[in-house]
């Protein structure tokens, strides 16, 4: 039915909110925080997130009559109260398939998280979650080859990869850097990492690290009989410089790079993945920057969310938190994205703050990774949360070894095959965390001074960043 | 005054995957991890090859994998049976997940020479 044009400012939810309307399983829904200025109503700040993020703008204008908004429009179909926050409150926005190019996480996510979030109706606004329709997910390409996949090439089963990052992060040469590279995969690590701040500085340029790199390697494979990888850092200032330097990691035979995908951006990473699924090559994602935009609780993108667009964009290892390391994670939350990682559904479930039923279709699974300030104490609750399919890394918890990184490295394995072991043979691997790897320590002396050296680290700060449940 | 630092020789050490960094498991040890196997649905597979071979993805099937076999005794035979048709062979049990088509756990019982 065609309407007249009446010019002015209406209210958004005269439009925006439709508490009657019943969500399309094609439709991409949301669930955004909101905590709206003082005397702004409830109704009024979800249909003005619903309208900026989707076709409306802040006055009615003639040019919407030359199309059926009502056919391309956002809605906010529910509100709720969140839980122990009497300011804030969730708005569930559904938007129709139509308004997003096919397999493009740069194109939803620059609706979504656009202008709408320096809206000044608006004091805070986070985005929570978001249900992905199977219609989308089957347009993108998602990892470029998945855990499955990951395992065979790399002839790991029955237990999580084990890796760590090169230690000091930045200025040692090319020739040092492969040093390290070696002693810790010959110590019977699987992968090594670069530390996402090295690209190809004066120091150590990449082509250098690339070579020297791919020689340890080689050899450590060569000497233990399992297959080794190091993440080599692909993430450049342009396009260009990514795929070439993502081209000598082939030509060196390398298995597996790495890429920054916040910083990087989500063109770039998709770009990639595409890449590595044509040539072949395992894709590791780093996360840098993200706490920036996942840690506030009432603002910015709920990590679950930057998660799920990985998944999407492309990668076949993603940081994750530790849970029990030096970095930000509480337990609930980590499963509930780690499940949006590895899992083909994911029902929707507020304990693990999944807002949403997720179906993943057939898109292969990410490896979640777990990173920062764990050591070998720490390994069994690490197989308890994050069980096999992860990577667990040890840095400090490798190099800071008193005999050097090969002996750490050595370290970690027997204590994770010893957790695995106990785990299979029915034992409760946190509460025995204790015995079994004192036990373990009797046949491996480089674990018993791992265990000497470790005793007193603890990281207990209470997370920044909880479920929203009543206190 | 000691003559030595206190920093000991890590020496590389050929390894075959999971479990390749403990001791050799005895009897028992091996029997809980084939419960295991059997318990998360999966399909016991053995295989073989001469250590000459262990980097190759395909090692021989011994006979055919034994799919939905629940019985624990018979695994642990058919293990024996094959590390004595090839005694100089690495054996390794492989836990088979017909969904995900991949392996829930492999790992080496016997090692060749």
């Amino acid at each position: 039915m065609s309407k007249k044009y009446d010019a002015g400012v209406k209210e958004y939810r005269d439009t925006y909110w439709t508490p009657e309307y019943v969500p399309l399983d094609t439709d991409l829904l949301a669930c955004f925080k909101c905590t709206g200025q003082e005397g702004v109503p409830k109704e009024e700040v979800a249909a003005a997130v619903a309208a900026e993020s989707s076709t409306g703008t802040w006055s009615t204008v003639w040019s919407e009559l030359l199309t059926d908004l009502e056919f391309y429009k956002g809605r906010c179909y529910r509100i709720e109260d969140v839980p122990g926050d009497p300011e804030a409150f969730y708005a569930f926005i559904a938007y129709p398939l139509d308004l997003f190019e096919e397999g493009s996480i740069t194109n939803v996510l620059t609706s979504l998280v656009g202008n709408v979030f320096g809206f000044k109706a608006l004091r805070h606004l986070r985005l929570e979650d978001i249900r992905f329709p199977i219609a989308f997910i089957k347009t993108c390409g998602g990892p470029p080859n998945g855990i499955v996949v990951e395992r065979d090439r790399l002839n790991k089963y029955g237990r999580p990869l084990l890796g760590c990052t090169i230690k000091p992060k930045l200025g040692l040469s090319g020739k040092n850097y492969g040093r390290v590279v070696y002693e810790c995969l010959r110590g019977g690590l699987d992968l090594t990492k670069d530390d996402e701040n090295i690209n190809s500085q004066p120091f150590q340029r990449w082509r250098e690290r690339f070579e020297f790199v791919a020689e340890a390697v080689k050899l450590a494979q060569q000497e233990t009989g399992e297959v080794k990888g190091h993440y080599l850092n692909c993430t450049a200032n342009t396009p260009e410089e990514l795929y070439e330097r993502a081209e000598f990691a082939k030509e060196l035979d390398m298995p597996i790079i790495m890429h920054d995908y916040i910083t990087g951006g989500f063109t770039a990473n998709t770009g990639l993945a595409n890449w590595c699924r044509k040539n072949g090559m395992l894709l590791h994602i780093h996360r840098a920057m993200h706490a920036v935009i996942d840690r506030h609780p009432k603002h910015g993108i709920h990590f679950r969310v930057l998660a799920k667009c990985l998944r999407l964009s492309g990668g076949d290892q993603l940081h994750t938190g530790t849970v029990v390391g030096k970095l930000e994670g509480d337990r609930q939350t980590t499963l509930g994205y780690i499940d949006n990682l590895r899992e083909s559904f994911v029902p929707e479930d507020r304990s693990r703050g999944n807002f949403f039923d997720q179906d993943w279709g057939s898109m292969p699974g990410v490896f979640a990774v777990a990173s920062g300030g764990i050591h070998v104490w720490h390994m069994p609750a690490l197989l308890a949360i994050f069980g096999d399919d992860s990577c667990l890394q040890f840095g400090g918890g490798t190099h800071g070894h008193p005999w050097g990184s090969a002996a750490g490295a050595a370290a970690n394995r027997v204590a994770l095959e010893a957790c695995v072991k106990a785990r299979n043979a029915g034992r409760e691997i946190e509460k025995e965390s204790r015995d079994i790897l004192t036990e373990a320590a009797k046949h491996s002396p480089e674990l018993a001074i791992a265990l000497e050296t470790w005793k007193e680290i603890k990281f207990e700060f209470d997370t920044v960043d909880k479920l929203d449940v009543q206190g | 005054m000691p003559f030595q630092s206190t920093v000991g020789d890590y020496q590389t050490v050929a390894t075959l995957e999971t479990f390749g960094f403990l001791p050799p498991m005895t009897q028992e040890e091996i029997y809980d991890q084939i419960a295991y196997i059997i318990a998360q649905g999966w399909s016991p597979v053995i295989e073989h090859v001469h250590p000459s071979g262990s980097m190759q993805t395909y090692w021989s099937y011994w006979k055919l994998p034994f799919f939905g076999e629940k019985d624990l005794n018979l695994v642990v035979s058919e293990l024996e049976a094959c590390h004595r048709a090839y005694p100089d062979h690495h054996v390794r049990i492989i836990g088979y997940d017909a969904y995900t088509q991949s392996q829930g756990t492999a790992f080496v019982v016997f090692q060749g020479r």
